[in-house]
């Protein structure tokens, strides 16, 4: 029970540690990548080719003031971004990250929490982030944070039914809510993988995936040119950085998700062993985002309710209903 | 370990339910009631129900608090709301009531010493399975009724909701803005 205990802090400080300082990396990457498909170069002073601009953003954002405006509600808005950031983590809770491996003689299974219904209590904890961009905008008391919780609540509204019933599918496939059991289903080589008998399931996926980490082309509840930053106006310092770990964060976890449930997870390919796999098929789905912010404009609030509501939501019933007449 | 989970759940429920009553502000009373939301889903994973925990998250912190936030989007939400209780026999019978569900509740450990399961969930099936196999064996007919109602709602909710859909508050030709500012200086 004690090893068990000690083995779960462990990891998950590890995961806290490795995840806070991808996501910093993750800002390095996606400015560069961004830059290139723009023709510039992006950071490149500070450090060989920009690198130690992660730390030069790191001790901007420690040593920031941090301001609360005065007519902000304190309480909710100082917990706001916590909120971001700790759902974030939870929802990696319950990933297989890697496949089993042995250090000194140690079996370890690189998932904090095995649950049973994996799949679901990462969709519910991301679920629940809703929470940090919506009490931020409502709490700050600026006409700006309201409208952009008012569009947090909207795109939760709209891609909430999107995710759940587009996963649904392969679930009806495997039989299980485990995501250990996803990857397993899928241990046959790259013929196995669920993205051949489910393309649509994963395209419509990969869309509210999207509008779940507020990403380009749904990037509406901070987009500057329409509501300055929206939720995000009032702060600044290190509880602004909370949010945008919280944000690459989601992205990992969803690039997880999909590469899990459609893409094999951490089986091997070939030559390939299984965590180096997991490892690029989650940087392709992370690279797929910065190339999709590179190149869409993005869609007003309803236009993404109309698309979800009226054609992705009929498109995974549809979709749903085949794969429950096959199965039969 | 699991007694002080339970406390430890107990104590922030109430406390958090307590703030969603008696606080004035409405951000403090949506924040504690998604936070309750969220904790009484730890009961569920403290009694090894992981589905129903699970279904708690998704079902009441995601899909019903989001439609409460949205509807707050109206209110100002930095703002004291003063209550009115005009009707003192309706907060003398629901203190009333209160107090008879705090003996109620109470006094259930002694009375429900003997409760066995009636449909004890069976051998190796895992949780969702185990769900599954109850609501569709011996609660069939309830699950059927119930999807029957959501229909309906849902059905009640287009007409509802769907009376002006087709034309689009933001592709309206000029004509159509004017009468509509026209119509909203009328009403103020």
């Amino acid at each position: 029970m004690d090893a068990l205990i000690i083995e779960t802090v462990v990891k998950a400080i590890v995961v806290l540690l490795v995840i806070s300082a991808l996501a910093g990396f993750g800002t390095y990457l996606e400015r560069k990548v961004l830059a290139f498909m723009q023709r510039r170069l992006g950071p490149m002073h500070v450090g060989p080719f920009g690198l130690l601009q992660i730390l030069a953003d790191g001790i901007k954002l420690f040593t920031k003031e941090d301001i609360v405006p005065q007519h902000a509600n304190r309480l909710i808005f100082m917990v706001a971004p916590a909120i971001t950031a700790a759902t974030a983590f939870i929802a990696l809770a319950a990933i297989p990250l890697f496949p089993e491996f042995t250090i000194f003689g140690y079996t370890i299974r690189p998932i904090i929490a095995d649950l049973n219904v994996g799949i679901l209590f990462v969709l519910g904890a991301m679920a629940s982030g809703l929470y940090g961009p919506l009490l931020a905008g409502m709490a700050q008391a600026n006409k700006w944070g309201i409208i952009g919780s008012a569009r947090t609540a909207i795109l939760f509204l709209s891609y909430e039914v999107v995710t759940g019933l587009s996963i649904l599918a392969p679930i009806m496939i495997v039989g299980s809510l485990s995501l250990i059991d996803f990857n397993n289903a899928q241990a046959g080589g790259v013929s196995d993988w669920m993205v051949w008998k489910q393309p649509v399931a994963f395209v419509l996926f990969l869309i509210a995936g999207f509008a779940e980490t507020n990403r380009t082309p749904f990037d509406l509840l901070e987009h500057e040119a329409e509501v300055i930053s929206g939720y995000a106006t009032e702060y600044s310092g290190m509880r602004w950085g909370m949010f945008f770990i919280g944000e690459y964060a989601n992205m990992i976890t969803v690039a997880f998700l999909a590469s899990l449930v459609f893409f094999g997870g951490f089986n091997p390919i070939g030559f390939i062993p299984g965590f180096l796999a997991i490892i690029l098929k989650v940087s392709f789905f992370f690279f797929l985002m910065l190339w999709v912010r590179a190149s869409w404009p993005h869609v007003r609030p309803d236009q993404l309710m109309w698309l979800c509501w009226k054609v992705l939501m009929p498109i995974a019933i549809l979709n749903i209903l085949i794969t429950g007449i096959v199965l039969l | 370990m699991e007694q002080f989970a339970f406390y430890l759940f107990s104590v922030l429920t109430i406390g958090l339910f307590l703030v969603t009553v008696l606080s004035n502000n409405v951000l403090y009373a949506m924040t504690s009631l998604a936070a309750g939301m969220v904790i009484i889903s730890g009961f569920f994973f403290i009694l090894g129900a992981d589905f129903l925990g699970v279904v708690q998250l998704i079902v009441y912190v995601g899909a019903v608090m989001a439609l409460y936030s949205f509807g707050m989007m109206f209110f100002d939400a930095t703002r004291e709301i003063k209550e009115k209780n005009s009707n003192a026999y309706l907060v003398f019978f629901l203190g009333g009531m209160i107090a008879l569900l705090l003996v109620v509740m109470f006094s259930a450990p002694i009375m429900g010493e003997g409760i066995v399961a009636m449909y004890p969930s069976p051998e190796g099936a895992n949780n969702p399975q185990a769900v599954g196999l109850v609501l569709f064996t011996k609660y069939l007919v309830p699950f059927e009724v119930a999807a029957v109602m959501l229909l309906v709602a849902m059905i009640a909710g287009i007409i509802l909701a769907g009376k002006k859909m087709d034309d689009s508050l933001t592709t309206k030709d000029e004509n159509h803005e004017e009468e509509m500012t026209f119509s909203l200086k009328d009403v103020r």
